[in-house]
Parts: structure tokens; C-alpha cells; sequence
């Protein structure tokens, strides 16, 4: 962990020739989605859950409107609106919560309860961890609590909190073989082509090398869990469970000294979770973006598990020529990350690699330790592009971020919903940050699919360029 | 605790920040969690804003709860002040950031003693009022925080303005079609001769607020936005206004008698009947549609009407005297201003039903099973589960209500606006009956793969014919029908007798 010993450098002098990566932290006045944002992917994602938001109008008028989180069909997320007399502790948390999640229960029939706690119930400091074991034993319904708080938390990191409890509630050990059976259900789907006879549906076995069972961490889209999954086996690894499942009721058995591993940067506090309360390896790695990352991803998982990997340098290469034609639209470009989804620097270090320079990485949150071999691998990317390396700039002020970028003039910005509109009406290219919070972008196969996001900008102002339609707004560009 | 799916009105400080940045160079600091800040996101993607949205949130995080906010907010109030010299910074705590209990009228007013710009704390409940009574409130707070800060300093006008004039209260950001509107508004009042004062708060400047009382009298299209300062200049100034929505065409006329008899009484002789009558049978399109073919079809057909006071009120009186349609149910989510909207729908409906639980209304249309619904986007997709035509009236807002052409709610091209709505949301009447003639529902079988069933049938000369008078819309269907007949019964030729014959066969 040496970055994690890296001093920060005088904060206000970027410098592009230092040898490691400078990290500020300007505190300011930022713009990012609510973590309890969340519920709207997770949801979907663990098909037999319901998660209830313990909050205010504030947060629900938030996943309504400005999520769009519709819930018009089969609702599997509800507001448990606190109003004037749970705040003036009127009435009985406890009863209150009780005639909701029976209400749920009745309703729903979920495998579990989520609750996500919010800004609004750490500061009136409701004990929701001290109410779910009682009402779960009452109810006869799993609850699980994420503290998925503004206060606390930025975005993405809601996912975190929801995953560090669900980390909890991971079976110890499988208890019959029915039930391992059943729990092999990815790896059925996976050896689904060869199903001649019987023999071949079991033995998989035989491909995979005898190592450590290993967990992965991280809501991925199904194909993306498949993709993963079969890229891994190729290496002779073998994914033993996901957290989350797509069943709440099939959550990976963990064992003390599992290898765990993530495949997103905002995954701190489950990674914690995991080494120190149930005892698993952490297998600390670039996350699995862009066709470098992926490789270096794989490389230290065989690394782990003491296998040489096979034809990746080959299978990276090729992802690179594939995606060739995008490439030349970034080379030489500039890229700059406003910070919202805590993937900047995943990114960044991927479009490094492309060819592009980041002169400023924003994010909410830098955990230097868990996010330190991505740290190491953007410094190295850097040195091997012949790049500047990137300023760090935690917690970051929009302002201030505004003047930099008209300071800046970088080819694309990579920012918030809340900024993009003014920003291209100014004549500056910019790419939601959110689309690559729900974009599939992991694993060597998406590789496009992020490239098609990043250069959709450039492409379509390069259609209007003709057109001269830079600036569309009056006075010369003021905040 | 309440079990909540879905909010028809948004929480408090969305309204304040709705009427603050609304104004021109008006900057709102949020006393707010990291992420509650979503209003300028809603402003950026919804209303496809080119401008910064002036809220800026001070973010309460746990260091700034463990140390009190007072110094942050002071900080970041009066470092606004010095980046973007606005002429008013307005403080609005949310649900959550309110229950700290901090004394933000104190930082206000510590605030005060740096910036240069005026400041000011939104007053308002978060518990107890929603976005449309408190974007109700922080206009009347900014109205009179104006005025009287201009009687202090004696530069209130005593003078009205030389020809009848107008304040246009109401109009907002992220409010339903209001610029659209507005424009119409403004349109309507010249065409009246009537002179616009000032349109509030949408583009305003706060300086212009002093001169409000120069107008003849104010306009509040809206019922839940600028009531209480229409009522507020009243006191204040002894202002008239005019309350009643100009929404389709007898409204719209009402609203045009009612300004001018408030002119009159003024001593300006004007009289608009005849402007009223040329608009409403020679240009406006409405009241010839209501009279027209097309319209007896929708006669007595059943509707659900449920939105926001105003527009729900309007479109159910719509419905009801203009076009003949059987308002079945009519309701509205502004449960604090209830009385008001049983008084104006009772005598256009069978029902009335106040409620902001979306469940409710679900029900209600699930048992009515109107032939269609007047709602909001919950409305549209109860409706769409059911299988029954929505057209949207109301907020809450969707980027489907910020088109990019001209399509206002209010005044003549309002009425005519509505007309397509109501049109286009019913099953077309002409198209049903055609349908029911020639049993043209879609059907599993399918005759062809193609959609086009060019086939080897040969259609006779009469039978083309009679083919060619059925209109358009419903042709290829009728055709591929027919056609679908003569197959199964053996038929080489279709003539116009196979055509009838299969109208019905199919149709029986």
C-alpha cells in the first residue's frame, strides 16, 4: 500500500510532472446523486427483495423524479415517509415499522426486507439496527439494514452499505448437498452447452484448477456475471458465488479464508466487511474496466491461486484492435472527471490507456486502500503513456471545478446530470457520469460498449461542427 | 410512517427553490445532505436548462453536524454573494436538514452583515406543507420582503401605469407547460390592450417586485401559485384580482369578463364580448370542434378526471359543458385546498375524490373503467395496465410536459391544444366505429407473414371501389379482414358484395 502512504501535496498547485499522484481534497460544495440511489439497480438486480427507503418526501420525491425510479407495474420499493410525529418521537418506531413491513409482507411476499436508512434517520438516530433482529423474528421475514446516507455517503456507495449487510447474512457453510446442488445454478448455466450426456454436466469440475473457493462482490447485470464468470473459468478459476445473488435466498456461502474480490471501486466498506467480520482474503486488484484492466484484473486472481494465465495478453490485444476506430477519435484528447460515481479513477486509467490525459480526477470519496492497486496501476499507465499524471481532487468543488475546466478547455468532461446541459450550451463536450454507473462497461467484452459512450460526444458534435452551433447561450460563459 | 409509492407533490424546498431560481439572479443555498440537491438536476434534464441553476447545496455532512452548520453556511451564503454578486440569496433548509433544529435566521442574518445582496430564509414548514403551498409562501415572502424594503426606503410608486395593465402571478420553472403558457397569456392580454406589468416569478428581477402595485390588477392562472400573493397585494394595495383559470374556452371567457369588469370599475370603458365571440366561433378551433361531427361521438362516453386543483377543475368543466363527456369521477391530490375544488366540480360530476394516495384513484378507475382518463403520469400508466387511454394534465412534471414546439394549456390555442388532447385520447371516433363495423380488432391468426398481405386474391373493380371510400386510417386493415374472409371461404375475386359479406362474417 504504498500510495496509501503518499503525503498529499500542496493543494492548490496541480502538478503534471510529479512522479506520483497527488491527492487534494477541496471539501466543497458538490453535486452527486443521493445514495440511496441505490434501490433503483438493486433492486431489480436481487429479484425477491423489496427495499423500503426509511425517510422523507425529500428522498422519495428524489427516486421518483429525479431517478425516474418508476415504480408503476409490481412495486418492489416503497417510501416509509416519516412525518411530524416520527420526528417528534410521538409514536413508536418499532410499532410503525411493524404495521409497514407487514403490510409489505402481505403484499409482496418478499425473501427479504431491506431497509435503507437515510439522512433523516441517523439524525433523529432511530434504531433501526436494534429494531430489524426483533421484527424479523416477529414477522418471520429477513430484514436487512444499509445505512445508505447522505451524511455519510456519496451515490454509488449506497450499493456499498447495502452489500456490507448483506455480507452478514452470507451462509456459513452449505448445509446439505441438495442445497449445494442448487446453489451450483450459475454453474449449470455455464456448462449449459454441453449436455450430451451426463457425465459432461457435472465435470466441469475437471476444467477448473483446485484453489481456494473465491466470491466476487459488486451488482453486475446478469450477462455481465456470465461474461466474468466464463472469462475467469477460462483461467481454470472457479467463481464459488456472487454477492448479491439474484435471489436474496441464494446468497454465496462464505467460508473463513474464501477469497473475495470486486469489481467496483465504491465497494470499501463491503471489502472491510468481508476481511474482518467473516475472515475472507481480499484479493486487492484494478477493477475489471476496459480490456487493460480486465487483464490485470484476471491476472491477479491466477496470481493468487498460483495459475499461469493463458492467452491474455493475446485476448487484450485483440479487444484493442476491435476497438481501434474509437480510439482514433480520443487519441491526444483531454478528459476531465467531475467526480460523481466513484469510478473516476477506474476510468480515467482506462482512457489513459486509450491515449487520452486527464487533467483532473474528481471523486466523492478516495479510499486510498481499497482503490490502491487502481491507484497503482493509473500511475503506471501514466509513466508507460508518457502522461501527466492526473490530480486527485477529493470531496471537489463544482465552482471552482467550473472555472478549471474554462481554464482547461478539456475535448470532453465527464459529469453529473446537473452540470451537462450548461456545459454544452457553453460549447463544452460532456458525457453523463451516470451512464457508466448503469451501462454494462465491465470485462473484456464491453470494452466497446464504453468506448461508444465516451466518444458518443465527440461524434455527435463532429456532425454538428459544420453547423457552427458552439455557443448557445447570450453573455460569454459565466457561472 | 406512511407507506408511500408515490408522491403527486414534491417536498417542500422543491417549491421554494422552484420561485427562487425562477427570478433572475436570484441564487438559493440549500442547508442540505450531500444529494439532496436533485432540484438542479430536475432543472438541467427536465426543463433541458442552458443555464447553471443557481442552487448551490452546502453539503451537512457528519463533520459539519458534529460542529454545527453556522459557519459553513455563513461561508458559502457569502461567498456566493462575492462570486455571482445575485440580488438575493434565499436559504432553504430540506425535510431533513430542518429537524437540526439550527437557528438559520441567525446565520441569515450574520450573513447580511458581509453580503452585499439581500438574503433571506425561506419560511416554511417542511412537515407541514408540500412544493405548491411552499412555493405559494416563498412568493409571497419575496413579494413582500421587496415592497416593504421599498416603502422603507420610500421609492414605492404611487402611481398606477398609464393604460390598464396586468401582473401575471404564477408562472414558474418546472411548473406544467407554464412557459408555454405564459406566452399565451401574454398574448391574450395584449390582444386585450392590456399592458404587462410583470410576469412573477419566472424572469423577473426582484427589483422589479416594487413596482408590482402599478399594475390595474393581478392574474393568477394558477391556483396552487400566487394566491397567497394576490391576496397579500390586496391587503397591501387595495389590488383586484382575477382567479379564475383561463382554461378552455367558456373559462377562458369568464376569466376575460371577469378583468373586464375589474377595468370598468376602474373607469376604463371596455368590453371584450365581442372579442370573446369572434375568438370562441371564428378563430379558435374548440368551439367548432365541439360542434362539429366528430365530437357527438365522444357523447356521454365516460371519463376520469384527476390532477391538481387547477387543471383537473378546468379540464373537468371541459369535458362536461364543452364536449359533452360524462365526467364519471373528478379528483384532486391538493388535499389542503379541498373545499375549493368540491365547490367548482361538484355540479360537472357524478364523484368527487380527494386523495394524494395513487392507490385510491388506481381503484377508482379500475372499477369505473372509464373509456378514458385525464390524469397525471400515474393516471397514464394505471391506464396503461388497464388498457385505457391517458391524456396527461397535470403535474408531477415529466420531461414530456417541456416540448420543444408551442403547446400551452391556457387561453385559446390552450382550448385547442386540449381539444387534440381529448381527441386523440379517446379511441378516434370514426376509426371505432369502423373497426366495430368491420370486427378490424387485431386478431392472433395472421393472414400473411407480411403486413402488407399482397396477395393472389384479385379485388374486382367494385369491389376496389368500395375498398378506396373506407378511410385510410382503417383500409389496410379492412382489407387484410376482407381478404382473410375470401381466403378461408374460397373466394378467387373480392367484389364489393365479398367486402359486405365479410363485414358481416367478421362483424357478427
Amino acid at each position: 500500500m504504498t500510495l496509501a502512504d503518499t503525503k498529499p501535496q500542496s493543494p492548490s498547485q496541480p502538478q503534471p510532472n510529479a512522479q506520483s499522484l497527488s491527492f487534494d481534497c477541496e471539501t466543497g460544495n458538490y453535486h452527486t446523486f443521493c445514495p440511496i440511489s441505490c434501490v433503483s439497480w438493486l433492486y431489480q438486480k436481487i429479484e425477491d427483495s423489496f427495499f423500503l427507503v426509511i425517510g422523507t418526501k425529500t428522498c422519495g420525491y428524489f427516486l421518483q423524479n429525479a431517478m425516474g425510479v418508476m415504480i408503476f407495474a409490481e412495486p418492489r420499493y416503497a417510501m416509509a415517509e416519516l412525518e411530524e410525529g416520527d420526528i417528534s418521537a410521538q409514536l413508536n418506531d418499532y410499532e410503525e415499522l411493524k404495521r409497514l413491513c407487514l403490510q409489505i409482507k402481505r403484499d409482496r411476499n418478499p425473501s427479504v426486507i431491506v431497509w435503507i436508512g437515510t439522512c433523516t434517520t441517523e439524525i433523529i438516530k432511530t434504531d433501526l439496527e436494534g429494531i430489524a433482529p426483533r421484527l424479523e423474528s416477529e414477522i418471520g421475514v429477513p430484514i436487512v439494514v444499509a445505512r445508505a446516507n447522505g451524511l455519510d455517503y456519496a451515490f454509488t456507495q449506497g450499493e456499498d452499505t447495502v452489500l456490507a449487510a448483506m455480507a452478514h447474512r452470507c451462509p456459513k457453510t452449505v448445509d446439505s448437498v441438495e442445497e449445494k446442488e442448487e446453489r451450483n445454478a450459475i454453474q449449470k448455466l455455464l456448462s449449459f452447452g454441453n449436455k450430451n450426456n451426463k457425465e459432461e454436466a457435472t465435470p466441469t469440475e475437471s476444467e477448473y484448477v483446485d484453489h481456494h473457493p473465491l466470491v466476487l462482490f459488486g451488482s453486475l447485470p446478469d450477462p455481465v456475471v456470465t461474461q466474468l464468470t466464463l472469462e475467469l473459468k477460462k483461467q481454470g478459476i472457479k467463481v464459488s458465488g456472487w454477492l448479491p445473488t439474484k435471489r436474496y435466498t441464494e446468497l454465496p456461502v462464505l467460508e473463513e479464508g474464501y477469497y473475495v474480490a470486486g469489481v467496483n471501486p465504491f465497494l470499501s466498506r463491503t471489502a472491510t466487511t468481508l476481511m474482518r467480520r467473516r475472515k475472507c482474503k481480499l484479493v486487492g486488484a484494478p477493477f475489471p474496466i476496459g480490456p487493460d484492466g480486465t487483464r490485470a484484473w484476471i491476472e491477479k486472481l491466477c496470481s493468487v491461486f498460483g495459475i499461469e494465465p493463458q492467452g491474455l495478453a493475446e485476448r487484450e490485444a485483440a479487444i484493442w484492435e476491435s476497438v481501434e476506430e474509437y480510439l482514433q477519435l480520443i487519441r491526444g484528447k483531454s478528459v476531465f472527471f467531475m467526480g460523481d460515481n466513484l469510478l473516476e479513477v477506474t476510468m480515467a486509467r482506462f482512457l489513459i490507456r486509450c491515449g487520452m490525459t486527464v487533467p483532473e480526477i474528481g471523486i466523492p470519496y478516495m479510499d486510498k486502500r481499497y482503490q490502491g492497486a487502481e491507484l497503482k496501476f493509473l500511475e503506471q499507465t501514466c509513466h508507460e503513456m508518457g502522461v501527466p499524471l492526473p490530480r486527485i481532487v477529493e470531496k471537489p468543488d463544482n465552482y471552482n471545478q467550473i472555472q478549471r475546466i474554462y481554464e482547461l478547455e478539456p475535448d470532453l468532461v465527464i459529469t453529473g446530470m446537473a452540470h451537462a446541459n450548461p456545459m454544452e450550451a457553453r460549447g463544452i463536450n460532456t458525457k453523463w457520469s451516470v451512464e457508466f454507473t448503469f451501462a454494462q462497461i465491465h470485462g473484456f467484452t464491453n470494452t466497446r460498449d464504453i468506448l461508444e459512450l465516451v466518444t458518443r460526444p465527440l461524434r455527435r458534435n463532429n456532425n454538428l461542427k459544420e453547423l457552427g452551433w458552439d455557443k448557445l447561450v447570450r453573455e460569454t460563459a459565466k457561472v | 410512517m406512511k407507506l408511500a409509492y408515490w408522491m403527486y407533490a414534491g417536498p417542500a424546498h422543491i417549491g421554494t427553490l422552484r420561485v427562487a431560481s425562477s427570478f433572475k439572479n436570484v441564487h438559493a443555498i440549500m442547508h442540505a445532505p450531500l444529494g439532496d440537491d436533485y432540484f438542479n438536476v430536475m432543472r438541467s434534464m427536465l426543463e433541458r436548462e442552458r443555464d447553471y441553476t443557481p442552487v448551490t447545496a452546502s453539503v451537512v455532512d457528519r463533520h459539519v453536524l458534529a460542529r454545527g452548520s453556522q459557519e459553513k453556511v455563513v461561508n458559502n451564503i457569502v461567498r456566493k454573494d462575492q462570486e455571482e454578486h445575485p440580488d438575493l440569496i434565499v436559504l432553504t433548509p430540506t425535510c431533513t436538514s430542518s429537524i437540526l433544529q439550527e437557528d438559520l435566521e441567525n446565520f441569515v442574518e450574520r450573513a447580511q452583515l458581509d453580503a452585499r445582496g439581500d438574503v433571506m430564509l425561506a419560511d416554511v414548514n417542511h412537515y407541514r406543507v408540500n412544493e405548491l403551498q411552499a412555493a405559494d409562501r416563498t412568493l409571497q415572502q419575496i413579494v413582500q420582503f421587496y415592497t416593504e424594503k421599498a416603502r422603507k426606503k420610500g421609492t414605492l410608486p404611487t402611481t398606477k401605469t398609464e393604460k390598464p395593465s396586468v401582473n401575471i402571478i404564477g408562472i414558474s420553472t418546472l411548473g406544467f407547460h407554464n412557459q408555454h403558457d405564459a406566452t399565451e397569456l401574454r398574448r391574450l392580454m395584449t390582444d386585450l390592450g392590456i399592458e404587462i406589468n410583470t410576469v412573477i416569478p419566472e424572469g423577473a428581477s426582484v427589483h422589479e417586485l416594487k413596482n408590482l402595485s402599478r399594475a390595474w390588477f393581478n392574474l393568477v392562472p394558477y391556483r396552487e401559485l400566487g394566491m397567497l400573493t394576490a391576496n397579500h397585494l390586496k391587503d397591501e394595495f387595495g389590488m383586484p384580482f382575477v382567479d379564475i383559470t383561463p382554461m378552455g374556452v367558456v373559462e377562458t371567457a369568464h376569466c376575460i369578463r371577469a378583468i373586464q369588469t375589474i377595468l370598468n370599475q376602474q373607469g376604463v370603458e371596455v368590453d371584450y364580448n365581442s372579442f370573446i365571440d369572434e375568438q370562441t366561433r371564428f378563430i379558435s378551433q374548440a368551439a367548432w370542434f365541439s360542434r362539429s361531427i366528430d365530437c357527438q361521438n365522444l357523447t356521454g362516453k365516460k371519463a376520469i378526471v384527476f390532477g391538481d386543483n387547477t387543471h383537473a377543475a378546468a379540464m373537468t368543466k371541459i369535458l362536461a359543458r364543452e364536449m359533452g363527456i360524462h365526467v364519471v369521477l373528478a379528483g384532486t391530490y391538493c388535499e389542503y385546498d379541498a373545499d375549493w375544488f368540491q365547490a367548482q366540480v361538484s355540479e360537472y360530476c357524478d364523484e368527487v375524490l380527494i386523495s394524494s394516495d395513487h392507490g385510491v384513484i388506481g381503484d377508482a378507475i379500475a372499477r369505473i373503467e372509464p373509456a378514458a382518463i385525464f390524469g397525471t403520469q400515474m393516471e397514464r400508466h394505471v391506464g396503461k395496465r388497464l388498457n385505457i387511454p391517458c391524456g396527461v394534465i397535470a403535474a408531477p412534471i415529466h420531461i414530456q410536459n417541456f416540448p420543444v414546439g408551442y403547446r400551452p394549456y391556457l387561453g385559446y390555442e390552450g382550448a385547442n391544444q386540449v381539444v387534440d388532447l381529448v381527441y386523440n385520447s379517446f379511441t378516434l371516433g370514426m376509426e371505432d366505429h369502423l373497426l366495430e363495423i368491420f370486427g378490424g380488432h387485431d386478431t392472433k391468426e395472421v393472414i400473411t407473414k407480411g403486413i402488407s398481405a399482397d396477395s393472389d386474391l384479385n379485388w374486382t373493380k367494385d369491389g376496389l371501389a368500395e375498398l378506396n371510400r373506407i378511410p385510410g386510417f382503417v383500409r389496410g386493415k379492412v382489407k387484410r379482414n376482407t381478404e382473410k374472409f375470401a381466403r378461408e371461404r374460397g373466394f378467387g375475386e373480392i367484389s364489393a358484395e365479398v367486402l359486405y359479406a365479410a363485414k358481416e362474417a367478421v362483424g357478427a
